[in-house]
């Protein structure tokens, strides 16, 4: 691993370890494999969409070491020893987490295709804690494009989980 | 994407040794890197890990001033306390671009190298001297909307699409790297570079060279900045014209000023004589428009982009007057303030 002599194999599957959705995984991946395919391929989590695989799109969006990024855009062995959390991870059980219920309270969908990485996206938005205003919600959630246009929507239901949590500027205030 | 062998570096020394090939390279976040890799934009025959090499801290430099590691996030920059207190037009220009799960990836070693996003240089079916030098350039007599308007060749009419390196730009950055014949710095003016008949080259880096960090100088812009992005869409979009505007105000006199533009030229746009012509001077709608008219000499248009001189003359203007009044252009409520 990290602190050990550098690892260098030609053409060659990898040892890595992830931890994903809190369980660890001891992986073989090729170099060239990127998050998002090891993740809908290799481990079947295929929540996460792969909506144009360029970082252009957010659909790939899960948490890394709990801060959100685009899964299509990163290789699985740069990754050794990280934590990923996707959607599939984000309920206890039976239990919705929070954004998922305000997902569905607002309506913030239509196909569902963008759904999994407005709400990782979302969570990641919530670990920072830096968004308290709609504005704010908006430019903070716009990494990730929704066909559908169930945008304001989907600003209620992250406005929703904020508010519950006294993250808004007018409740701090 | 193609087949390559791929190496973890764990210190300076380990990524230089490993990465001198002319087909190697650094992966950092991978923002860039992978997405032309699936293009086959990009065929390295290696890859070399840089992510845990070290470099990933801010650090008050012994003379003044800030040195940002090269692996440190873009989003961790911006939001470092002391980069967003003390060189705020920094931290507003690194906010404007991307998305936030592209900053929490890319790094300021990354950002700094990142390719052109002119449309032939992602298609390998069409020409371009930048990615297959002498096979000619498909934007000139193309679409090249986004192009160059200033420091263009007949080779090449690429923008450099970055947009915190137009704020380091204005903020007179340095950059340190280390490579096989050792260390040194290069000013940020003379990092990226104009086309000219080679425009495979993007910047003056050597081959093998790691960014390690880039330096910021101990001078206090803070009071009266702007980064002003005009682009199609209101966040998550390429400039089209960016201004950043950083000045030093005596009174309502202007006693220093630093004016880059991007999305216009193959690097951050700089003119001395635009900046020379404002010191002393002050904050007026004439003066601001003699700073435009000197920024934009030269400017010519390419047809698709035409637009961007005018855009260009009124971005400059709008943001000398944000700057002047201290009322930076917000990342967040997108109103032209
Ligand atoms: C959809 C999308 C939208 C974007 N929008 C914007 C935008 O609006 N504004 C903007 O400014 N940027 C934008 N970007 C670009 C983004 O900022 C860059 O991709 C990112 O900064 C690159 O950093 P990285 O660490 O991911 O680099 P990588 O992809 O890892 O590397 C990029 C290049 O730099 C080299 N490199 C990396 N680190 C070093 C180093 N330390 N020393 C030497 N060479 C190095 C690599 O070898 C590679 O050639 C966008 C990207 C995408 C995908
Ligand atoms: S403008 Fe430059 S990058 Fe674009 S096609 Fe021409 S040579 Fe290639
Ligand atoms: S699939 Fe990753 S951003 Fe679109
Ligand atoms: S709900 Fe269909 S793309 Fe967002």
């Amino acid at each position: 691993m990290s602190d050990v002599a550098p690892i260098s194999i030609a053409f060659a599957a990898m040892p890595i370890t992830l931890t994903i959705n809190g369980h660890e995984r001891r992986l073989s991946v090729e170099p060239w494999v990127t998050l998002l395919d090891l993740l809908r391929e290799r481990e079947d989590l295929t929540g996460s969409k792969k909506g144009c695989d360029h970082g252009q799109c957010g659909a790939c969006t899960v948490l890394v070491d709990g801060r959100r990024m685009n899964s299509c855009l990163k290789l699985a062995v740069s990754l050794d020893g990280a934590s990923i959390t996707t959607i599939e991870g984000l309920a206890e059980g039976d239990r919705l987490d929070p954004l998922q219920q305000a997902f569905m309270d607002h309506d913030a969908f239509q196909c569902g295709y963008c759904t999994p990485g407005q709400i990782c996206s979302a969570k990641g938005l919530l670990n920072e804690g830096r968004a308290r205003t709609r504005d704010e919600v908006r430019e903070m959630m716009s990494g990730n494009l929704c066909r559908c246009g169930a945008y304001t929507n989907i600003v209620d239901a992250v406005m929703q989980v904020l508010e519950s949590r006294g993250q808004i500027k007018e409740a701090a205030e | 994407m193609n087949r390559f062998s791929f190496t973890r570096a764990n210190s300076v020394p380990e990524a230089v040794r490993a990465g001198g090939g002319a087909d190697t390279r650094f992966l950092a976040g991978g923002t860039n890197l992978i997405d032309l890799m699936k293009e086959n934009v990009e065929r390295p025959s290696a890859l070399v890990d840089i992510n845990r090499v070290g470099l990933a801290g801010i650090e008050e430099r012994p003379g003044g001033g800030l040195r940002l590691g090269a692996l440190v996030s873009n989003a961790d920059t911006a939001y470092d306390r002391r980069v967003a207190e003390r060189y705020p037009l920094l931290a507003c220009a690194i906010l404007a671009g991307a998305s936030p799960q592209l900053r929490n990836a890319a790094t300021n070693g990354g950002n700094l190298n990142q390719r052109t996003r002119c449309y032939y240089f992602y298609d390998t079916a069409t020409p371009c001297n930048k990615r297959n030098p002498g096979t000619g350039c498909g934007a000139i007599g193309g679409v090249n909307r986004i192009h160059a308007i200033l420091g263009a060749s007949p080779s090449c009419i690429a923008t450099n699409p970055s947009d915190m390196c137009v704020a380091l730009a204005a903020l007179n950055a340095t950059v340190r790297v280390t490579g096989p014949d050792g260390e040194r710095e290069i000013a940020f003016a003379d990092y990226h570079r104009l086309p000219g008949d080679a425009p495979q080259h993007d910047n003056t880096l050597r081959t093998g060279e790691l960014v390690t960090a880039i330096d910021l100088p101990d001078e206090d812009f803070s009071a009266h900045h702007t980064y002003l992005k005009l682009r199609d869409r209101l966040s998550y979009a390429f400039a089209l014209v960016s201004v950043a505007v950083a000045l030093r105000m005596e009174g309502d006199r202007i006693a220093e000023a630093r004016i880059a533009l991007g999305g216009v030229a193959h690097k951050p746009w700089r003119v001395p004589a635009a900046e020379q012509a404002l010191a002393g001077q002050p904050a007026s709608a004439e003066n601001f428009d003699r700073a435009a008219e000197l920024l934009l000499r030269g400017a010519q248009g390419q047809g698709h982009n035409d637009f961007k001189i005018g855009l260009a003359r009124r971005a400059i203007r709008r943001a000398l007057r944000q700057a002047a009044a201290g009322t930076p252009q917000s990342q967040t409520d997108k109103r032209i303030a």
